[in-house]
């Protein structure tokens, strides 16, 4: 069964400058008694998610929402896998696709056929399935000829099409966005919010960071407020974002 | 928090095909900008391997018909050996982008940096029969002990990769330092000179504890048609297991952390 349990969630950045980055300066801090090499310690420690607590259920759509530095990107890292927590215990079930940054493991010299190939490997789809939906692609990002040119000869708006027709190609279970994905021409938009509102309906729970009231009330059934890594509200979106939004 | 390095090194076995693929794809890459691609790699190995050839083989008197092939075979699997540690220093942090976007494991980023390295080692391999016409050497069955010599290369290899790779995402200055090594590691090992020409204490000192000096000989002694020692063998075997030791038990403490610090 698809779900999320976060049980006392912690994350520490560790955030390093030059000095904490050098191991010759701590061997010298170490052999000094600290008194050459670190004249600070070079390592701040910033608490991005502070002991939270969550559980997910089957056909939810979350929003999250808060400033910037909230801790929203965090907590879908730590939702999609990537961060392991520093403390507590994140249990995921589910095949976690997350749309954060689309245009990832796009390579320019490859033709869009290839970086097709590319990024449906790293998100662990079969070669066949591509195949089989190598066609489709291709006339939803209506690239025509230029699929099988090589991508740095394309325009911003082609090489987003291409992304993001490659990674909504997928059947999530569990679906994490970092804003609603907004590509390409108005006639594009129109399609893709088609195809976009197709991925969500098809996953089991969705998790959709933004700013905006009108996306968040109109695709979530429940609205978590987070602010300095700490939950302030976590419910329906009308109360939520009667708050917030003021 | 335990064995997670375990966990992630099994699954990155799993995904091996994909590691393949990534490295097929930089090759092909390499391709693509240049007609000769990889081969040019290749071509420099050898305008390198014609003047060393000639300087050093005069300078040591050595027979070109010995000095020759050893040479080759010493720059190229040399060639290998330090572009795999030079590149480990930057494993993690070249495939930012993908490592903090999907859980796949860290190990793969490793397997696809040697793959490719492998693809261009057997490019440079060409050299060698070439080499070996020029001089009119023939090959003998010890060739067949490549095989084994080059598994035990990779194995070795791979957990330095991992090794440099973790300690270099947390102190960016180390990568300076396996690159100052690397030069060492050079001139130390028999590779532009022969052990012949070093009187036995020396050389018995110098090359005993070189585990470069093994590494290499394993794979260029059957290149050479001559067969690796014993103790080049064990040296090996062991120095793949407490490595893979040693590396596990860090891999398994700071596998989670590693993306904390890119």
């Amino acid at each position: 069964m698809t779900n999320i349990q976060l049980k006392n969630v912690s994350v520490d950045i560790p955030i390093f400058n030059s000095q904490g980055r050098s191991l010759k300066k701590k061997i010298l801090g170490a052999a000094t008694g600290g008194r050459i090499g670190l004249t600070e310690s070079g390592k701040t420690i910033v608490r991005s998610l502070n002991q939270l607590n969550l559980k997910i259920d089957p056909h939810e759509r979350i929003g999250l929402i808060g400033h910037n530095g909230a801790g929203k990107s965090t907590l879908l890292r730590v939702l999609g896998g990537v961060y392991v927590p520093t403390s507590g215990n994140a249990l995921i079930n589910g095949r976690v696709t997350s749309l954060i940054d689309i245009s990832l493991g796009i390579d320019p010299e490859s033709t869009g056929r290839e970086n097709i190939f590319i990024r449906a490997a790293l998100l662990g789809l079969p070669r066949k399935q591509v195949l089989e939906e190598m066609d489709n692609i291709i006339e939803f990002t209506q690239l025509g000829e230029f699929i099988d040119m090589p991508l740095r000869t394309y325009s911003t708006g082609m090489h987003m099409r291409l992304a993001f027709a490659v990674s909504t190609m997928v059947t999530p279970e569990i679906l994490l966005m970092d804003e609603w994905l907004s590509v390409g021409d108005k006639e594009f938009q129109e399609r893709a919010e088609e195809r976009l509102n197709g991925l969500i309906a098809k996953a089991n729970i969705l998790v959709l960071a933004s700013h905006s009231r009108q996306l968040i009330e109109k695709c979530c059934t429940r609205v978590i407020w987070l602010e300095h890594g700490n939950v302030v509200m976590d419910e329906k979106p009308e109360s939520v974002c009667k708050n917030y939004f003021g | 928090m335990s064995n997670s390095g375990l966990k992630d090194i099994i699954k990155g076995f799993k995904c091996f095909g994909l590691a393949v693929f990534l490295a097929w794809t930089d090759i092909r890459q390499r391709y693509r900008r240049s007609t000769l691609g990889p081969f040019w790699i290749s071509i420099s190995t050898a305008v390198m391997l014609g003047c060393i050839g000639v300087i050093f083989g005069g300078i040591f008197k050595s027979p070109i018909q010995e000095f020759l092939p050893f040479l080759a075979c010493g720059l190229i699997i040399w060639g290998f050996i330090s572009q795999c540690l030079t590149e480990a220093t930057q494993v993690f942090p070249s495939s930012e982008a993908v490592i903090k976007q999907l859980p796949l494991p860290l190990f793969i980023y490793v397997l696809r940096m040697v793959t490719r390295n492998i693809y261009i080692f057997c490019h440079n391999l060409i050299l060698i029969p070439i080499v070996l016409l020029i001089v009119q050497r023939p090959v003998g069955l010890n060739g067949l002990f490549f095989f084994p010599g080059m598994i035990l290369l990779v194995v070795n290899i791979t957990w330095i990769s991992l090794l440099i790779g973790i300690i270099c995402a947390r102190y960016r200055d180390m990568a300076q330092i396996v690159i100052s090594l690397l030069q060492v590691c050079f001139y130390v090992t028999p590779i532009i000179w022969m052990p012949s020409l070093l009187p036995e204490r020396t050389s018995a000192m110098i090359l005993g504890p070189n585990p470069v000096y093994h590494l290499l000989e394993v794979v260029r002694a059957p290149l050479m048609d001559q067969m690796p020692t014993l103790q080049n063998f064990l040296f090996c075997t062991f120095l793949a297991l407490f490595g893979w030791l040693a590396t596990m038990f860090l891999f398994d403490k700071y596998r989670n952390r590693i993306v904390y610090w890119l």
